[in-house]
């Protein structure tokens, strides 16, 4: 279907009022980018859902990166989102700037290197992500174990995606369908999304990045929605498959298990965390039971944000209070966090 | 942080490649995946997540450049 022909179908639509949680960040950028709203009938709303990591690492978790990092025999490395964010008092930019040793890396690879070559320090990477970002923690363990290295480690807030899902569909907030991660799916494939489909009678859709795909999937849910169809379609067969990457699931079960994690405004939710196993407990830096997460600003409606329970643009700070520059919630300092990808497209609904 | 980004393999050498990106050359893991140079690959954190059909590959680059004269000014140490 061309571009126009959907546009053309969705003139003519007249369906029930449907709610699409896209689930990834980069999703709700190129909706954004691509004037998505606009062009779809009033009764079809789009929400922003939990994809962002670094949105939903816990205060705790923060803290201890930060303890690390201030400590002299020490050094900790993340992605460039992590900088900003709160934990209880302070971020990894205000602990560099008191002088701890933080640096960004590209890959946490480029970490097996630094390690072997300044054997007098402990070096740590700060390890937040979800399905797709696990498989290289796990990549950088095996090849740390491989080469006998002692001087690494990793903090992990590691999370996946499916059981935040179930807990919005069980927390009763109108979501009738699902627009799925492209690069999570990449991961854990299309079928991963089978049982939530049966199990709450909602259709889920993997879908690339372009506006024509995403408005293909978007016509594909809302069809399915009407029909009460609860299907799992695959649009993004050029780079996802039904089943996944194997072998980046074989070695997640290798060096991760399941457990109850903290996702910051929302509190426990079980077997969404990925931690270290036994095997492999000398590579963890300290990674399980850092729970305690006081808001930083009770304010903040991130969690209402996440959730898909209110658009960015809803919050009274939006804009005002909190922009990228001073944020008040985690979901605005973030690159991928709803909030700061609204305000850098001056969202309009 | 999951933006992954597609790049064309130029060279293997054991399991790490050298592709390109925007015309930038990186070293890329090829430890998730099974590629051939000549091959488009879905990178994320230094790492091939998955193989890619070309006209994806190029839709994905275009987005992606789009997307980032929005979200990159003020960005450090990003993923890609
Ligand atoms: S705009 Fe700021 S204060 Fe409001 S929910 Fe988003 S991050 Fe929180």
């Amino acid at each position: 279907m061309t571009m126009r022909e959907i546009i053309e179908d969705f003139r003519h639509w007249d369906g029930p009022d449907i709610r699409i949680m896209e689930v990834c960040g980069t999703h709700t950028a190129a909706i954004l980018q691509g004037g998505i709203r606009s062009l779809l009938p009033k009764s079809i709303t789009l929400l922003s859902g939990p994809g962002c990591p670094v949105c939903i690492t816990p205060a705790a978790y923060i803290d201890k990166a930060v303890e690390l990092a201030m400590r002299e025999d020490c050094r900790l490395y993340s992605f460039g989102d992590m900088l900003k964010v709160k934990g209880s008092v302070r971020s990894l930019a205000d602990a560099k700037a008191e002088g701890a040793h933080v640096r960004f890396l590209y890959s946490p690879l480029d970490l097996l290197e630094i390690a072997e070559k300044d054997p007098g320090h402990l070096h740590v990477f700060a390890a937040v992500g979800f399905e797709t970002t696990a498989p290289v923690y796990a990549m950088l363990v095996k090849k740390a174990q491989e080469s006998g290295l002692r001087n690494l480690k990793i903090l992990t807030a590691l999370r996946t995606i499916l059981p935040a899902l179930e807990l919005i569909l069980d927390s009763g907030d109108p979501v009738d369908a699902f627009l799925a991660p492209g690069h999570v799916s990449a991961i854990i494939g299309s079928d991963a999304y089978r049982s939530l489909a049966q199990r709450y009678n909602r259709p889920f859709t993997v879908a690339g990045f372009s506006p024509d795909h995403i408005l293909l999937a978007i016509r594909q849910l809302a069809h399915a929605v009407r029909e009460g169809r609860h299907d799992v379609c695959n649009l993004y067969p050029g780079a996802v498959h039904q089943e996944g990457n194997r072998k980046a699931q074989a070695l997640l079960e290798n060096v991760f298990e399941p457990g109850p994690s903290v996702w910051r405004g929302i509190g426990i939710i079980p077997e969404s965390g990925l931690f270290l196993r036994e095997s492999f407990t000398a590579f963890d830096a300290g990674s399980r039971g850092l729970d305690s997460d006081p808001p930083a600003n009770p304010a903040c409606r991130c969690t209402d944000v996440i959730l898909g329970r209110i658009h960015p643009a809803s919050c009274p700070m939006f804009g005002t209070v909190c922009t990228p520059q001073e944020a008040q919630g985690p979901c605005m300092v973030s690159d991928e966090g709803s909030c700061g990808i609204w305000y850098r497209f001056r969202g309009e609904i | 942080m999951c933006v992954a980004v597609p790049g064309e393999i130029l060279s293997v050498d054991g399991d790490v490649a050298t592709v390109d990106f925007f015309g930038n050359r990186m070293r890329v893991s090829l430890g998730l995946v099974d590629a051939k140079i000549g091959d488009h690959v879905l990178v994320h954190a230094g790492c091939a997540i998955e193989v890619m059909r070309r006209e994806q590959a190029e839709e994905l680059l275009v987005l992606l450049a789009e997307l980032d004269e929005v979200l990159a000014p003020e960005r450090e140490g990003r993923v890609r």
